[in-house]
């Protein structure tokens, strides 16, 4: 593939990357508080919504950061357009 | 392998090292100090002692770290490992409101604080994804620099600073004014001098060595912080349930809070003292209908008392007593009626249930099976928690002063490596203030409610003889027993008062307000800079003189913080009103100035600069508008009459949920009315999105 291509590839599995994890924090954040009095339930002790704001926002929150990270450093280094190793 | 990796991997060994002798050492101060306090030392040279030497170690790193030179000065050098950066953006990113503030809102508003939570955290996935990589392979100096490049013509970027002068002035005035309160309650000393030595230990950070000396002050500064906030709570989480990660535990106090606030609803004590609230305030309401009468009443009532204890010559103590009441009377109508509205706005809420707290772990207010009006409240309580989340969010993916942070990584790949450290080192404090809510609110329930007046643990009296607004108690219905509606708590004083809680020695009371300290004066430190860099560099380097040396460049630079931040002192100084609301409709307008131009910028190469113009003027305007037409602080500013008309019931401090869209729609639109941008910032949008596309 030419080195051009290689880029439309990288920008689109970016955008398609992007797009999923913005969507998994839409969901996470809008989704989950908007049915919060509905999920009335208690899970190991703990208030179902009460734990998703407080504690399961924050841990989906990471994951978003940390797997875009490291997927887009890899997918850098399989289409070329990662930055020259120091 | 490249000189300047090489060099970069030397630093970063060298970092580690300094950080973890400065962390030991810290550690060994805070056991020399506990010990002296053993050993007889007053609690007023601890304070000055913390205060002192905590604000001294950061001079000492801001000094060591000076510099003339312009890539140390903006961005730093582009040299700070992501690890490190992440830290110092956890630093600048909590401020005083989230060290202090969050968890007493938090231990208030119960689940719809959590809002806070989520919004203020989930911003970084916003700005790991959409922004942080792609201003980094931008690589300038600022924000505006790259709303000037991006989108050409000289209003893009003038537009840019406004609001970043804008967002950040009124956030740096309320962590100026947050230092001062610290530094005051610290050592004893006026507010004001707190202000002014508050502002010096913030000049002495930023102003030799810019960005460099604010990102190594502000690393230290986050160690200082994160250990003051977590060891108190997890000594008193110790102390409630053995364990000391009360991030694991805490779901069972939750539990038993539910179980408390229910059996306290039905109370027959807490009924008797909201039936006497509600009493006072049916007195209130009608004294209010017409505060003249009712003061020349009042006034005739208390000198007749008085007259009448003289003539049957009463004790002198009584006299004295009803002299002071007396002169305690309001002394015209205005007064009275402020004062008035107040006592009544207060005996309202302590007339509710749980003294007008909602129960903890209930989400949003109202009810959806309920009467009409019920389900009403609770679709505007669940809109609201949303739009404010969305806010939150929004702006923090929009303030100026976190994205400059992801300019001094060394690379694209660092820099959403360090938006992830970012996040984990602010998560660890966000993760355990509900937490401390739910711990305090353990106590008060169980080992403050129900107990006898005269047997309430120390720290209760201790406080509420400090600060009467932060807590006091007041026996209402004369039994001798503490009710819940009998206090009052505000927010600021959980954090202030957990080491106490837990039975702690003092030196950690100073390490809390030491931790706060940290956390506005990192804050205040990073706002100034962008304050500063965006007047001399993106108004006066770029605009006016781009003849200007390095050298008169960053001169401009120190002498502009120096200005604004004498400026912000003098404000800060001034007491203002609605301080949290300031800072809350910072996040706002930056959400609706920013984002919209910021990712449109990046993501449609479409996007004009005419389109930019138009959207964030839009996107500003509709927000200001809408605050400044429905929030009660900002109608008498400037003179609004008229009834309060929210639209969909969305409270003001989230008015940018409508600023946002707004700048979204107009930017689209009127990018398909101009033409395309030129060829030439095409290729340079196309090149943002890769970390290297063959240059070098």
């Amino acid at each position: 593939m030419s080195p051009q291509e290689l880029r439309r590839r990288h920008w689109r599995l970016n955008r398609w990357l992007t797009a999923s994890l913005l969507g998994l924090w839409f969901v996470v954040t809008f989704g989950f508080s908007f049915f919060a009095r509905d999920w009335d339930v208690r899970v190991l002790g703990w208030p179902l919504p009460f734990w998703l704001a407080a504690q399961g926002s924050l841990l989906v929150y990471l994951l978003i950061v940390v797997i875009y990270a490291g997927v887009m450093n890899r997918l850098d280094r399989a289409c070329g357009v990662a930055e020259p190793e120091e | 392998m490249g000189r300047r990796g090489e060099s970069l991997r030397f630093f970063r060994r060298q970092l580690n090292k300094v950080y973890r002798w400065y962390t030991g050492g810290f550690l060994l101060f805070l056991l020399a100090l506990a010990l002296l306090e053993r050993l007889g030392l007053p609690r007023s040279w601890i304070g000055a002692i913390f205060l002192l030497a905590t604000v001294a170690l950061y001079a000492a790193i801001g000094i060591m770290s000076r510099t003339t030179d312009e890539d140390a000065y903006y961005v730093a050098g582009r040299s700070v490992p992501a690890f490190y950066n992440g830290m110092a953006s956890g630093a600048d990113w909590m401020s005083a409101a989230s060290f202090i503030g969050l968890a007493g809102t938090l231990y208030l508003q119960g689940y719809n604080g959590l809002a806070f939570v989520m919004g203020w955290t989930g911003g970084f996935c916003l700005v790991a994804v959409l922004l942080a990589p792609y201003l980094r392979k931008f690589g300038r100096f600022t924000i505006p620099d790259f709303l000037g490049e991006r989108y050409g013509g000289r209003w893009p970027r003038l537009l840019g600073v406004f609001a970043a002068l804008l967002c950040s002035f009124t956030y740096v005035v309320a962590q100026i004014y947050g230092v001062g309160l610290i530094a005051s309650r610290l050592t004893g000393m006026a507010f004001e001098l707190g202000v002014f030595l508050g502002l010096g230990g913030i000049l002495v950070c930023s102003f030799l060595g810019g960005m460099r000396a604010v990102t190594w002050t502000q690393v230290a500064q986050y160690i200082v912080l994160i250990v003051a906030y977590l060891a108190p709570v997890a000594w008193l989480s110790v102390k409630q349930t053995g364990s000391p990660l009360p991030q694991w535990e805490y779901g069972q106090q939750l539990d038993k809070i539910a179980a408390k606030e229910l059996a306290l609803a039905t109370d027959p004590k807490e009924l008797q003292v909201r039936r006497v609230y509600e009493a006072r305030a049916n007195v209130l309401r009608i004294k209010l209908q017409d505060p003249a009468a009712a003061l020349v009443g009042d006034r005739a009532e208390a000198e007749s008392r008085l007259q009448a204890l003289r003539d049957r010559h009463a004790q002198p103590n009584e006299i004295a007593l009803a002299e002071r009441e007396l002169a305690l009377l309001p002394k015209d109508e205005a007064s009275a009626r402020a004062a008035w509205r107040r006592e009544l706005e207060d005996s309202e809420t302590k007339s509710g249930a749980l003294n007008g707290m909602a129960p903890h772990e209930l989400p949003f207010a109202g009810d959806p099976k309920g009467s009409g009006a019920q389900q009403r409240e609770f679709e505007a309580s669940r809109w609201n928690f949303m739009a404010l989340v969305f806010c939150l969010s929004i702006g923090t993916a929009a303030l100026p002063h976190i994205l400059a942070r992801y300019y001094t990584v060394p690379s694209v790949r660092e820099a959403r490596q360090s938006v992830a450290w970012s996040l984990f080192f602010i998560a660890l404090l966000y993760v355990t203030a509900p937490a401390l809510a739910v711990l305090v609110k353990y106590e008060v329930l169980y080992h403050l409610v129900g107990t006898p007046i005269h047997e309430l643990p120390s720290w209760v009296s201790a406080w509420a003889k400090v600060d009467p607004g932060l807590l006091s108690f007041k026996d209402v219905n004369g039994d001798g027993i503490l009710q819940l509606n009998e206090i009052s708590i505000g927010g600021d004083v959980i954090v202030l008062a957990t080491p106490e809680i837990a039975g702690l020695p003092y030196t950690v009371s100073a390490l809390v307000a030491a931790g706060a300290l940290a956390a506005a004066l990192s804050t205040a430190d990073g706002l100034l800079l962008v304050i500063a860099n965006g007047l001399s560099h993106d108004l006066y380097f770029s605009m006016f003189d781009p003849q200007a040396s390095t050298a008169r460049r960053v001169t401009l630079s120190k002498v502009l913080l120096l200005v604004v931040a004498l400026a912000a002192a003098y404000l800060a100084a001034q007491k203002p009103a609605d301080i949290l609301f300031l800072v809350s409709a910072a996040f706002s307008f930056a959400a609706a100035s920013f984002f919209p131009a910021l990712v449109l910028g990046i993501f449609w190469k479409r996007a004009t600069g005419a389109a930019a113009v138009a959207g964030m003027l839009s996107g500003l305007g509709i927000t200001l508008f809408y605050m400044v037409t429905t929030q009660p602080w900002l109608r008498s500013v400037f003179h609004v009459s008229g009834p309060v008309r929210l639209w969909w019931d969305i409270q003001p401090i989230s008015a940018g949920v409508f600023g946002v869209p707004v700048g979204f729609a107009v930017m689209v639109i009127v990018s398909w009315l101009t033409p395309a941008p030129s060829a030439e910032v095409q290729a340079m949008v196309d090149r943002l999105r890769y970390p290297w596309a063959g240059e070098d």
